[in-house]
């Protein structure tokens, strides 16, 4: 009941959203207290962004380390390029041919969500649409005019735009036309794990980072007691 | 136990009959006396130390793995984040400590302009301090190139084309700057080398006067009252009490202090939200795509608010050039017999409070995107800022100040 009641808040917030304007960013918080999700989110990078984007910084042990994923599991499924879990996630596809398959080069994700967060990037995923005009037939509402063609449109199915009333330039939202292989939630559930993942992807440090931070502050706060009571034990005889 | 002790003395002494070590340590710890009545304001001082020593051994630990070149530099920097053992934690101590830096001098200096640290007789001591600060923005503004991101590039290439708009030499100038006609490699290897010996060398040679200049001196205090008016018959001053232990002690509560602030932001917000590492500098530096939004980091947007307040470009240089010069002038500027504002008149708060609303305004300005109100408010605010130097002279000379106490208040 709860769960129904978030889903349809998160539903309105969405509507809502896209209707001011159409450049409006849907709201997205990465979580990466969730291991399954990262291991999900995981498995979509490499399936449907690795093969033309690379994250060239990340390694593949880094990455079966931090989200528990053992050497072979890592290697049957998740790196298709290589069998050296110490080498980083490069692509094989040469630069100057993509930039002239698509118009620019894909670019490396490794520190994209650092740089666009993880609203934007749930923003992206969630709003491609179809737009005829386009090389690819695909327009996106985060990313006007984007080089990229709608990779998950297998998952998601097809959206088509509904334009405004009032201003038919302007798109009031984004309907499903065809249906994908997963339902909408279960496309929003996708996307989330690809958004929690890339923000991993982006600085894989997180996951510990505010652990470490505790026991340091807690450290701290010891030693400022014990630094507070040698100063006022030295300070009782100024008069 | 005591042949160590013995053991130690006779080394001690050892040296001592070979340097003047005894003499350093009482000269500048054990026989410097400092006013007793320092407040929260006179932390800053030791912490601006703390935070130089932080920067330049993270910095050290940053240059062993960092590439300084065109080709490597942005891959460097994400192979210490990633692949470098706590080299991440390295990196956010070197990135929180700059903007750290900034925070701590800018109240150390705010702490001059309340308690009139800057007048007669540490006029010197308050002009080598500006020379610190003006070295410190140097680093930062050279430091902040070599992460090699989009607004690392264009930051540079921005602030190097003010040097452009200068009359005759101009367009040389930059170009000795850059050392190409782009910013390009050659000026990542130039910059690398300032950031990581020119400028600090001569930061340290400078903090090392400022404290000679100090103790030449003595510190000032909350009340603005020279404690060395009033001795005891050993020549100690009444008001003081030795630098070490009590001052050592009480600023050793301030470090631990400053560090949880500091560790929480390190651990917990290393981006500040985008203050201390901004969000575009997670792209590479592309020469052929400018931002849409360039904004230099947050210590020296109200610099950049005074320059883009004035419609001229040049007029523009100049202004944000004269804004920093007026700081220097302050120990002539200010007429007032009283230094503390425990003892000035209402003119002088009244300005400083306005200063302080502009300095403050002009800074969140220069992050916004120009607006024509912005740019409004942006010269508005500009005026008042050259105001409070430029009038300092008059409403100083005839304030309502209040009688001056002849020893330091202390309860």
């Amino acid at each position: 009941m709860m769960r129904a009641a978030v889903i349809l808040l998160a539903m309105l917030v969405h509507v809502s959203a896209l209707a001011k304007g159409g450049d409006q960013m849907l709201h997205y918080e990465a979580d990466l207290s969730n291991q399954t999700s990262l291991q999900r989110g995981a498995k979509l990078f490499v399936n449907y962004c690795l093969s033309c984007h690379s994250a060239a910084f990340m390694r593949y042990n880094r990455l079966g380390r931090d989200l528990g994923i053992p050497d072979d599991v890592l290697k049957a499924n998740l790196m298709f390029g290589t069998d050296k879990t110490g080498e980083t996630m490069t692509v094989a596809m040469n630069p100057q041919e993509a930039a002239q398959w698509f118009g620019v080069a894909p670019p490396d994700l490794s520190v994209t969500a650092r740089a666009r967060g993880a609203s934007w990037l749930y923003t992206y995923f969630m709003t491609f649409y179809r737009d005829p005009a386009r090389p690819n037939g695909v327009n996106n509402l985060a990313f006007k005019d984007v080089a990229m063609p709608h990779v998950l449109w297998e998952l998601q199915g097809w959206q088509r735009p509904v334009y405004s009333e009032e201003n038919p330039q302007v798109i009031s939202h984004l309907e499903l036309e065809s249906p994908g292989l997963l339902d909408q939630e279960g496309y929003r559930r996708a996307v989330q794990d690809l958004v929690n993942f890339l923000v991993y992807l982006g600085e894989p440090i997180k996951l510990k980072r505010q652990a470490i931070g505790g026991w340091v502050i807690a450290y701290l706060l010891v030693l400022l007691g014990v630094v507070y009571l040698l100063k006022r034990e030295f300070w009782k005889d100024v008069h | 136990m005591n042949s160590v002790v013995r053991t130690l003395t006779g080394f001690r002494d050892w040296v001592g009959a070979r340097f003047p070590l005894m003499q350093l340590w009482n000269d500048h710890l054990a026989g410097y006396y400092a006013p007793k009545n320092f407040n929260f304001w006179y932390y800053f001082g030791s912490l601006a130390m703390l935070v130089l020593v932080i920067q330049i051994v993270t910095g050290i630990w940053l240059t062993m793995n960092y590439k300084p070149s065109a080709e490597l530099a942005f891959a460097s920097v994400e192979y210490i984040m990633r692949d470098v053992e706590w080299g991440w934690w390295i990196r956010y101590m070197h990135s929180t400590g700059a903007s750290a830096f900034f925070v701590v001098v800018y109240l150390h200096m705010y702490r001059a302009l309340l308690y009139g640290s800057y007048k007669q007789p540490r006029e010197l001591l308050w002009v080598i301090g500006m020379f610190i600060y003006l070295t410190l923005m140097g680093e930062a503004f050279f430091g902040y190139l070599l992460p090699w991101g989009q607004m690392s590039y264009w930051g540079a290439q921005v602030i190097i084309s003010l040097f452009g708009a200068l009359p005759v030499i101009g367009d040389d100038l930059a170009l000795l700057i850059r050392g190409d006609f782009v910013v390009s490699d050659v000026t990542l290897n130039r910059f690398f080398a300032f950031h990581v010996i020119a400028l600090p060398l001569l930061l340290c040679g400078l903090v090392g006067a400022h404290l000679l200049a100090l103790h030449e001196v003595g510190s000032n205090n909350p009340d603005g009252v020279e404690i060395k008016k009033h001795k005891d018959a050993n020549g100690v001053p009444l008001d003081g009490v030795a630098f070490h232990p009590y001052y050592t002690v009480k600023d050793l509560v301030g470090a631990v202090f400053f560090l949880i602030i500091f560790c929480a932001v390190v651990f917990f917000s290393p981006e500040m939200g985008g203050y201390f590492l901004e969000h575009a500098n997670f792209v590479p530096a592309d020469p052929l795509k400018t931002p849409e939004h360039i904004a230099p980091v947050w210590y020296f947007t109200p610099f950049y608010a005074i320059l883009r307040a004035i419609p001229n470009q040049l007029g523009g240089v100049i202004a944000m050039g004269s804004a920093t010069f007026m700081f220097f002038l302050l120990p002539w500027l200010d007429r007032s017999p009283v230094k503390s504002i425990r003892y000035r008149g209402w003119k002088f708060k009244l300005a400083l409070a306005l200063f302080t609303v502009s300095f403050v305004t002009l800074g969140w300005l220069g992050m916004q995107p120009p607006t024509p109100l912005y740019t409004m408010i942006a010269r508005i605010c500009s005026v008042v800022y050259f105001l409070f130097f430029l009038a300092m002279p008059f409403y100083t000379a005839n304030d309502t100040d209040k009688p001056v106490p002849e020893r330091v208040r202390w309860s």
